[in-house]
């Protein structure tokens, strides 16, 4: 073997890792995936018959707010959630389905072929071994035949691959002694060290402020260059979605309401949650009058206990009949354009008002 | 971390003058050692010389400066009881507190720390409840009652019963008549009651502070972190729950050995162990004051130092403060 230059990725396997099988079909698939909780307020509806795939090398932005339900669905995915989540659905990787396989099963193909990159990296860092220790132990579980000296290589190697400085010394360092950026960047080392076929980042750069967001985000899309690795991207953050993402599924109160590529998301939304996402977004290009304020989707996200009937934007929503359709019947995700799907009744609506707008 | 540990150190330095001092004080000011002479009918004179030995005439400081410069050389002075010296006294009865705080301490941590770990991970289980209900019990139940308790079961009645010469566990002291040694089975054999007292209240509450320490670990992102890299569950637990859930607990086990050194009196008393509760109360009934003030200056001394090195534990295992 060559020796492995400063932009190559760090060969983890020890022995012929086989080639990847050539993909037919999606690498990860998501069927009608809804997980509910039972507490003592009632059930809590986090995710409703969610279904999407990533193909291959591709990255997906999932986008949302706060409880929508894209945390949950990552989890569901890793098999992560609590024994007191109720799940149903299909969850296919690879073509096996990661809802059946069991516990044992899960342990090998976390961190390896599917592996997660948390928001908060400092609480998700153990906060008593150093940043190498925990990245050997990503490598140790699913390859325990490397020896010290060359783990040690090997960490090394990937925290200089995610730009951290001085790595040799970074290395021996607990969590607390990183800034923030690096501490996510550490992370993504951690999630990186196997090679894995899919990538799921919950809201990387989330508290991190927006130079190393950017950077972050940079190492991401570096890292998925090398690795042809496919990104699930969690955020609730339009501009980084915008910056990354092929495909965009906008989720809100645990459904899906709308799923294209990210053209089509930000320049042709069909749903009017995703318009009015896009609306309160801050923009350079638009001028501003002195009084104007930046606009806002009115009305709180509803409680997943006590959903709204039908659809369940409604309420806030500023094309909504009520009484009609809207608060009676759920509408299901149709296609409004080639692999483009809304859930929305008012699909031609909500376009015709971004072209207003836009114009 | 050398310099933490030195840190440390030096800050309990005046800790220990002042703790040292306040317990002096207490004891010189609630005890008069001339009391027993007085009476007589050479009292006078006697009383006097108690007096100038001990420095009575002067300040409260001064006593306590002339009775450290004796101390720091090993000079503990005489006990008016037994005329015995007080050093020697101290570290007989030390001896043995030590063995049964040792055992009881050691057996303690390793069954609470099981019992605590295994309620958090099968949190809301039957045998959770079971623990839960059981360390309330023993929280709740007095030392002086549990013990009377053990030696009616464990010692008496098998005894009657089965019409045994001996007891199978014995109720008095660490050794028979013609015994000694640590390592064989009649020690254990009188170990066992009073060990087996000494840990139902520590047990019950360490297991108890265990488990709400490994639920609050196990619930934090970095042992989801450490699952999501496909760590087996048996591992989670042990190298990223337990290893954070110990910190806490560590302080705890040794701020509570450092109280238990004076501490253990009641059960001392139970199964007539010569330890450092015995003495203690020997001493205040015979008003013995000169091993009284050494018994609570050196009390005193160990609370310090166990708080010194839950300091230096807390260090060691997280390096957060290590570092800081």
């Amino acid at each position: 073997m060559d020796n492995p230059t400063a932009t190559d990725l760090p060969t983890v396997a020890v022995t012929g890792e086989p080639t990847r099988a050539p993909m037919i079909g999606p690498l990860l698939s998501v069927r009608n995936l809804s997980v509910s909780f039972s507490t003592d307020d009632g059930i809590v509806r986090a995710v409703d018959s969610a279904s999407f795939d990533v193909m291959a090398n591709e990255t997906v932005g999932i986008v949302g707010e706060s409880g929508s339900g894209k945390t949950v669905t990552s989890m569901a995915i890793l098999g992560l959630l609590p024994k007191t989540a109720k799940i149903t659905g299909e969850i296919t990787f690879r073509g096996e389905s990661l809802i059946d396989a069991s516990e044992r099963q899960l342990e090998q193909i976390r961190g390896k072929q599917i592996a997660m990159i948390f928001q908060d990296a400092l609480a998700a860092l153990n906060p008593v071994y150093s940043v190498g220790k925990q990245i050997a132990e990503a490598i140790r579980v699913h390859n325990p035949d490397v020896g010290k000296p060359a783990m040690r290589e090997r960490c090394i190697e990937l925290l200089d691959l995610v730009g951290i400085p001085n790595p040799t010394e970074r290395v021996d360092q607990f969590p607390h002694e990183y800034s923030g950026g690096m501490r996510q960047r550490a992370m993504i080392a951690m999630s990186i060290a196997n090679e894995p076929e899919l990538l799921i980042a919950d809201e990387p750069t989330t508290a991190l402020d927006v130079t190393i967001q950017a950077q972050v985000l940079e190492v991401l899309e570096r890292i998925q260059d090398r690795t042809n690795s496919a990104i699930m991207l969690i955020t609730h953050d339009l501009g980084v979605v915008a910056g990354v993402a092929d495909r965009v599924v906008v989720m809100y109160a645990g459904r899906q309401v709308e799923v294209g590529s990210v053209d089509q998301i930000f320049y042709e939304p069909r749903h009017a949650y995703t318009e009015g996402l896009l609306a309160s977004l801050p923009r350079l290009d638009r001028r501003a009058d002195k009084h104007s304020r930046l606009h806002r989707i009115v009305g709180q996200p509803p409680s997943l206990i006590f959903l709204p009937t039908g659809c369940a934007f409604h309420p806030r929503c500023p094309h909504a009949e009520v009484p009609g359709r809207c608060d009676s019947e759920r509408p299901e995700l149709v296609d409004v354009g080639p692999a483009h799907q809304s859930s929305c009744f008012f699909a031609d609506r909500v376009a015709a008002a971004v072209k207003v707008d836009q114009s | 971390m050398l310099t933490y540990i030195s840190r440390r150190a030096l800050y309990s330095i005046p800790v220990i003058l002042i703790a040292t001092f306040l317990s002096f004080w207490a004891v010189r000011s609630t005890f008069d050692p001339t009391a027993k002479v007085r009476v007589s009918r050479t009292g006078a004179r006697a009383a006097e010389q108690i007096r100038v030995r001990l420095h009575l005439h002067d300040s409260i400081f001064e006593q306590y400066g002339y009775w450290l410069g004796d101390a720091v050389q090993g000079d503990l002075g005489d006990s008016e009881r037994t005329h015995e010296a007080v050093g020697t006294m101290m570290t007989r009865a030390f001896g043995n507190t030590l063995q049964l705080i040792g055992w009881g301490v050691l057996i303690s941590a390793l069954i609470a720390v099981a019992l605590g770990v295994y309620s958090a991970t099968h949190q809301y289980s039957k045998l959770d409840y079971t623990f839960t209900g059981l360390s309330f019990v023993g929280l709740a139940m007095p030392a002086f009652w549990f013990g009377l308790i053990a030696i009616q079961w464990l010692a008496v009645w098998p005894k009657e019963t089965f019409n045994l010469n001996d007891p199978i566990f014995y109720s008095v002291g660490l050794h028979s008549g013609d015994q000694s040694g640590m390592f064989n089975l009649d020690y254990v054999r009188h170990l066992v009651l009073p060990v087996l007292t000494l840990t139902v209240l520590t047990i019950a509450e360490w297991s108890r502070f265990q488990r709400a320490s490994m639920l609050d670990v196990m619930s934090a992102d970095y042992i989801r972190t450490a699952r999501a890299k496909g760590v087996p569950r048996r591992s989670v637990v042990i190298r990223h729950g337990l290893r954070n859930a110990l910190i806490p607990l560590v302080t705890v086990v040794a701020l509570d050995v450092g109280a238990l050194f004076g501490g253990a009196i009641i059960t001392e008393s139970i199964f007539s162990i010569d330890g450092m509760g015995r003495l203690f109360i020997d001493s205040i009934n015979a008003g013995d004051v000169q091993v009284l003030t050494a018994w609570v200056v050196v009390t005193a001394v160990f609370i310090v130092a166990f708080n010194l090195l839950a300091d230096v534990l807390y260090g060691v295992l997280d390096p957060r403060i290590r570092l800081s």
